[in-house]
């Protein structure tokens, strides 16, 4: 008994004694060295914890960035990292000049914009429509059905595209008295886009509509009470109050995916495309896995990976200051 | 106090109705036609034009052959054995990380945050991440796909934040009875946190089960390939011709009911739990919305 309570307070007096060294800690009357020797003994467990995390991080995040040097190498697998030869800016001047250069430029950029401009509004006019429904079941089923696609792996996804649209598939088949050839749709350079499109916002439409109808729920009923025995209509309604409500939060989505512009997704293009179709859709990071991983033209392929990294982040860097000077949300 | 529904707002109730009735049917109708014609006989298949609304010559065929082939069986398994694994390595590693990024008064903590988050905005890219990969020799293998995604760091961030909330008291309290570290993220910080780690738990576990591209560029063994990849395979490089042998049937026609099944196979398991674990999911998107 007496030993279980002397315990207890041995304990309790190492858990004090804890909270006074972490104020001092943070007081600031120790020097820097004295600091970091109580800090580590204070948080030992905790960076003990961390070790693995730090770890993990080092090799496969920092380690690829460390890696990226190769885009200034003459790197090959038979010489190894350390030994390849450094050869400057050679890398990214072959690649201004290469022949595909503004060929796959073009394309990611093309490729995001007619995202922006046809997926982009979809989900927002869905939002509206399922936030008008009177029926909660019947809207939940909506909503319910509309998610569907979001859950089909990319892979299937392009494997129903690609079953639908060959040359017998059954949209191939619809659009006959269209004009539309009984051949492979995706062998088509001209129907590439439009079936990238129009199957991105088949997976998109309901899933990226959440985030809008929860800001719609926000809105205060009343307001739409006040407006109706005012005599306003669905219609004036619709401009003076839900749209101005839900203006936040469509430019914060939108400066994102301006962010995104140059991560156009790779695996449903790598999927979907084939020699035939390149000239739409080849795209930054389709080129790069082909040049490098097929190719094995491991530094130049680099390079370009490194234009695409650094670009992306100037993008995500620079949409995010216009976020927050917009509307006070950013990402960091 | 209530307004009258004036006729102008019947008319918008039933256009609202009708629209949303279309793109639910527009959405659903590819999804169906794949389910009827995997159902279908492999000729009246071939000879049926446009979409399919109901199966014609009920049979199981198609299913049978897909039980029967080898590669889908494998990759179910490896499937498995990696969300499995995967996503327990992924939570071990989140909740840890999260729990020491949590924590204040931490002298590096600012630096452990910055270490971690900058990755979110700058990434070495495909090349070097490969050549890491191979680097540490993890190419070829299994743990290719398990340890080099570990950690999400977006799902960190928000472990994280979900931590960060819980308030001080109570892992302070626990401190003064002596609780160590790993004790109060087990025993306190996991159950208030529940709601947050069933979201992230689904996350890392539908990546898991989504992921084919590194399984690509790392495997080379097909006894190892997870199903999205022998999916790859039969669906979209055509290769069906294995599955077709020896059923008497000419190969061509046979094929597409095949793929119809495959696609059935590999996508129903997920469809069928989907309405129940949809609300996670949905708290999932309002979870990451919020500023991590």
């Amino acid at each position: 008994m007496t030993i279980h309570m002397q315990k207890g307070f041995f304990m309790r007096n190492k858990a004090e004694k804890q909270k006074e060294d972490e104020a001092r800690l943070m007081s600031g009357n120790l020097s820097t060295g004295q600091k970091l020797r109580k800090d580590f003994s204070v948080n030992k467990e905790l960076y003990l914890l961390f070790i693995p995390i730090f770890v993990y991080y080092a090799i496969f995040h920092y380690g690829p960035m460390i890696g990226l040097t190769i885009a200034f190498k003459n790197y090959s697998p038979a010489r190894g990292f350390f030994a390849s030869k450094w050869v400057g800016l050679k890398h990214f001047k072959a690649f201004f000049s290469d022949y595909y250069f503004s060929r796959i430029l073009g394309n990611t950029i093309r490729i995001s914009l007619y995202t922006l401009v046809f997926s982009f509004p979809m989900p927002i006019i869905l939002a509206l429509l399922i936030n008008s429904l009177k029926s909660r079941w019947y809207s939940k089923m909506v909503q319910t059905i509309t998610y569907l696609p979001h859950f089909i792996s990319i892979v299937v996804i392009c494997g129903i595209i690609v079953q639908l649209t060959n040359a017998d598939g059954a949209i191939t088949q619809i659009l006959a008295p269209l004009g539309v050839k009984q051949a492979t749709m995706l062998n088509n350079p001209k129907l590439f886009l439009p079936i990238y499109i129009i199957s991105g916002v088949w997976q998109t439409i309901g899933w990226n509509s959440i985030i809008y109808l929860s800001a719609l729920t926000a809105i205060d009923e009343e307001l739409y009470e006040a407006a109706r025995i005012d005599g306003a209509g669905k219609m004036r309604q619709l401009f003076s109050i839900t749209l101005p409500c839900l203006l936040p939060t469509i430019v914060i989505m939108l400066i994102l995916q301006v962010g995104k512009m140059f991560n156009v997704g790779y695996e449903k293009i790598i999927l979907l495309y084939n020699p035939l179709t390149y000239e739409v859709a080849d795209v930054i990071s389709t080129y790069v896995y082909r040049k490098g991983l097929l190719e094995f033209n491991w530094s130049y392929s680099a390079a370009v990976g490194m234009f695409n990294s650094v670009v992306s982040f100037l993008l995500v860097f620079f949409t995010n200051k216009l976020s927050k000077h917009v509307s006070g949300n950013s990402l960091w | 106090m209530k307004v009258k529904t004036t006729v102008g707002e019947h008319v918008f109730d039933v256009v609202d109705i009708v629209l949303t009735a279309s793109l639910a049917f527009v959405i659903l109708v590819p999804l169906l036609s794949i389910l009827w014609s995997s159902l279908s006989d492999p000729v009246e298949e071939m000879a049926h034009k446009g979409l399919m609304f109901w199966p014609k010559g009920f049979t199981f065929s198609a299913y049978s052959m897909v039980f029967k082939n080898k590669n889908i069986l494998t990759g179910y398994r490896n499937t498995l054995f990696i969300v499995l694994v995967g996503t327990s390595l992924n939570l071990l590693m989140t909740l840890v990380g999260a729990y020491v990024l949590s924590r204040k008064h931490v002298f590096w903590g600012r630096f452990m945050t910055l270490f971690v988050v900058f990755t979110m905005y700058f990434q070495g890219g495909t090349i070097p991440f490969y050549l890491t990969v191979k680097a540490v020799h993890l190419d070829g293998t299994i743990w290719s796909l398990i340890i080099p995604a570990a950690v999400n760091t977006f799902n960190l961030i928000v472990m994280r934040t979900s931590m960060a909330a819980v308030p001080d008291s109570l892992p302070e309290s626990a401190m003064m009875d002596g609780a160590s570290h790993t004790r109060i993220l087990f025993s306190i910080m996991v159950p208030l946190t529940q709601a947050t780690l069933a979201v992230i738990t689904l996350y890392y576990a539908v990546s898991h089960w989504n992921s084919w591209f590194n399984a690509m560029i790392f495997l080379r063994d097909k006894s190892l390939y997870p199903l999205q990849l022998i999916l790859r395979e039969i669906l979209i490089q055509d290769e069906t011709a294995s599955m077709s042998a020896g059923t008497g049937n000419d190969f061509s026609l046979v094929s597409d009911t095949i793929k119809y099944a495959t696609i059935m196979v590999a996508t129903l398991p997920i469809l069928c739990v989907y309405p129940f674990l949809q609300r996670y999911f949905v708290k999932g998107v309002m979870v990451g919305a919020v500023k991590g």
